[in-house]
């Protein structure tokens, strides 16, 4: 008989003795590594990957050196580094902020992006619940159409999307959060009902015969367990939101609100020359926070991708 | 909580996200349909005009030809970036499986350019690109190859990351007896890869292709912000002559979402043939 092991056992945690063999074994297999590190190659191989990342790193790193020199030197030499004639200092950023309302940009960006996860978080779960305990005609189809969406590219309601929120008058940041909440709904409800799936419907009856509602054994006993796949799902949208550039463009008022990638394209808009140096510079703006933020939440981060690519 | 206590509380539990869905999606999608059947310029003035719209799309006097050039360009693209993303992925997931020092670090600088946004990287390509096609009085521009192979080396930087993190989850799931019982009979490592590592990760190459896929085809940032479709519009991939479609031509509102339902059906039709190639792996195995 399977053993039902709640993801959130945490090391240390006084376990059964039959459950704990049942973690051991599956911690032992999950580290599993084909032991090279004698082989004479491992070397080799450090050196090569060493060599791989660097390449990596260069892309990013010619950015930011760039973003210190004088604009007309950009294009013309991007590989060279600052020299004295070239040198401007922070000019560009400054340059830059000012063009673009960067420091709004970004504000409005960090709204949408927490407030719709927010609302995608707790609106999909309770839905994704509710679709698996109750089982009608309903759900059913609601669920389908989730999945269906999932597939559909953008590019089909994009104009429709538009109008519609243009008639509802959601071109906010506070508007458009419900235009997210409705595109990003496919993902974070199939996600959650694959997951509210596999909750033992003992947990809840037990909830039940305490005298909790629906409402309280929600949050006090369904959604602590749906929270590994709330941080996976939080992670994609929030890597999805942030960075889209079409759908905020599109539904935004642009003249009173950009997101970070709407104000780094309106950089570039138009068809007079371009200003590299504020375009570098603002490319750093873009990219640092990003970095930041992944130093802090990587392991969330690679485990919400592996999470959502083996249920998607 | 059985079904009849929770049935009274739909209000609460899936009625908000019912209702933006249908503002996000459902309504959307069924006013797409209906519009790619008519002639309009608002959707207030829609006229029915039956498939003249599609039959636009695919007519070389009125649409230049345009889609489809879009189309096999983004079928070349998506083939090589499918493979090239794929076998890169894959082999530094090995790597990465072996134990060699400092796998932690190489493993998060690899997959950190998948959290910058399209546009972003981009802007950082036409840069270093350029720079290097200055050497030989060339741009990114100049030609729809450069424009091409720009695309395939940014979305290789960007996506073998986030394809090597599910490959490696993937072998980390073969079971070490397997590989022992392998090398004990005598096999080579060639043949460990070859007859029991990569039947072990096919659900993970499934989902791998899968993404890269459609990921190729729905592909619109990168390519607005690297190339623009330009010269002309031979580097437009398929999403971005569909945008190009409704706002840079007056009057062709129709013919792009016509052009728009055509490109759901591709996306559509790929991933059904993926999840009916899955499901009989899945039989067999």
């Amino acid at each position: 008989m399977a053993k039902y092991i709640p993801e959130t056992i945490q090391k240390g945690d006084l376990l059964p003795p039959d459950v704990q063999a049942l973690v051991d074994e599956k911690a032992k297999k999950s580290s599993y590594t084909y032991n090279a590190r004698s082989s004479p190659y491992s070397m080799l191989w450090t050196v090569v990957l060493s060599i791989i990342s660097v390449i990596y790193v260069v892309p990013v790193l010619l950015v930011l050196v760039n973003s210190f020199k004088k604009k007309a030197y950009i294009s013309r030499n991007p590989f060279n580094l600052p020299t004295s004639d070239t040198f401007v200092g922070l000019e560009n950023y400054k340059n830059g902020i000012e063009k673009i309302g960067f420091f709004q940009a970004f504000g409005n960006s960090l709204l949408i992006t927490i407030g719709s996860v927010i609302v995608i978080i707790l609106c999909c779960s309770m839905a994704g619940w509710y679709i698996t305990r109750v089982n009608s005609i309903f759900t059913k189809c609601f669920y389908y159409l989730c999945v269906f969406s999932m597939i559909v590219p953008f590019q089909m309601v994009m104009y429709t999307l538009s109008k519609t929120s243009d008639a509802l008058h959601l071109g906010t940041p506070w508007g458009i959060i419900i235009v997210y909440l409705g595109f990003g709904a496919g993902l974070a409800v199939f996600m959650f009902c694959g997951f509210a799936k596999s909750i033992p419907l003992e947990i809840e009856e037990a909830a039940m015969i305490d005298g909790c509602n629906p409402i309280q054994t929600y949050f006090k006993v369904v959604m602590p367990i749906l929270k590994p796949t709330a941080i996976s799902v939080s992670i994609l949208e929030a890597m999805w939101i942030w960075n889209d550039y079409l759908l905020p463009s599109l539904i935004l008022d642009k003249t009173k609100y950009k997101t970070v990638p709407i104000a780094i394209q309106y950089l570039k808009g138009g068809y007079g020359s371009v200003d590299m140096g504020a375009m570098m510079a603002m490319l750093v703006l873009a990219i640092v926070p990003i970095i930041i933020f992944y130093a802090f939440s990587q392991k969330y981060i690679i485990d919400g991708v592996v999470a959502g690519a083996v249920k998607g | 909580m059985s079904k009849k206590e929770l049935r009274p509380y739909f209000l609460l539990f899936a009625l908000p996200t019912f209702i933006a869905f249908l503002i996000g999606f459902v309504v959307p999608f069924g006013l797409g349909i209906y519009l790619s059947f008519c002639k309009f310029t608002t959707v207030n003035d829609a006229v029915p005009v039956g498939f003249a719209n599609y039959l636009a799309v695919f007519d070389k006097n009125i649409d230049n030809g345009e889609f489809i050039h879009a189309l096999w360009y983004t079928t070349l693209f998506a083939i090589v970036s499918v493979i090239t993303i794929n076998f890169f992925g894959f082999c530094i997931a090995m790597l990465l499986t072996k134990g060699i020092r400092g796998t932690n670090v190489f493993r998060t600088v690899f997959f950190m350019p998948n959290l910058i946004g399209g546009i972003v990287l981009g802007y950082i390509w036409q840069l270093i690109l350029n720079g290097i096609l200055a050497r030989f009085d060339l741009t990114l521009t100049f030609s729809e190859v450069y424009g091409f192979w720009g695309l395939i080396i940014l979305m290789n930087w960007q996506q073998i990351g986030y394809m090597m993190i599910i490959y490696i989850a993937g072998i980390q799931n073969v079971p070490p007896e397997l590989i022992e019982a392998a090398k004990i009979d005598g096999a080579t490592g060639r043949q460990v890869l070859g007859h029991v590592i990569l039947p072990m990760v096919m659900p993970s190459i499934t989902i791998c292709t899968f993404l890269t896929l459609t990921n190729s085809f729905k592909l619109f940032d990168q390519n607005l912000a690297l190339t623009n479709g330009l010269p002309g519009s031979k580097s437009e991939l398929l999403a971005l002559n569909i945008y190009n479609t409704f706002y840079g031509r007056v009057g062709f509102e129709g013919v792009g979402q016509a052009k728009a339902v055509v490109f759901s059906l591709i996306v559509g039709a790929l991933a059904i043939a993926q999840l009916a190639a899955t499901h009989t792996k899945e039989v067999q195995q």
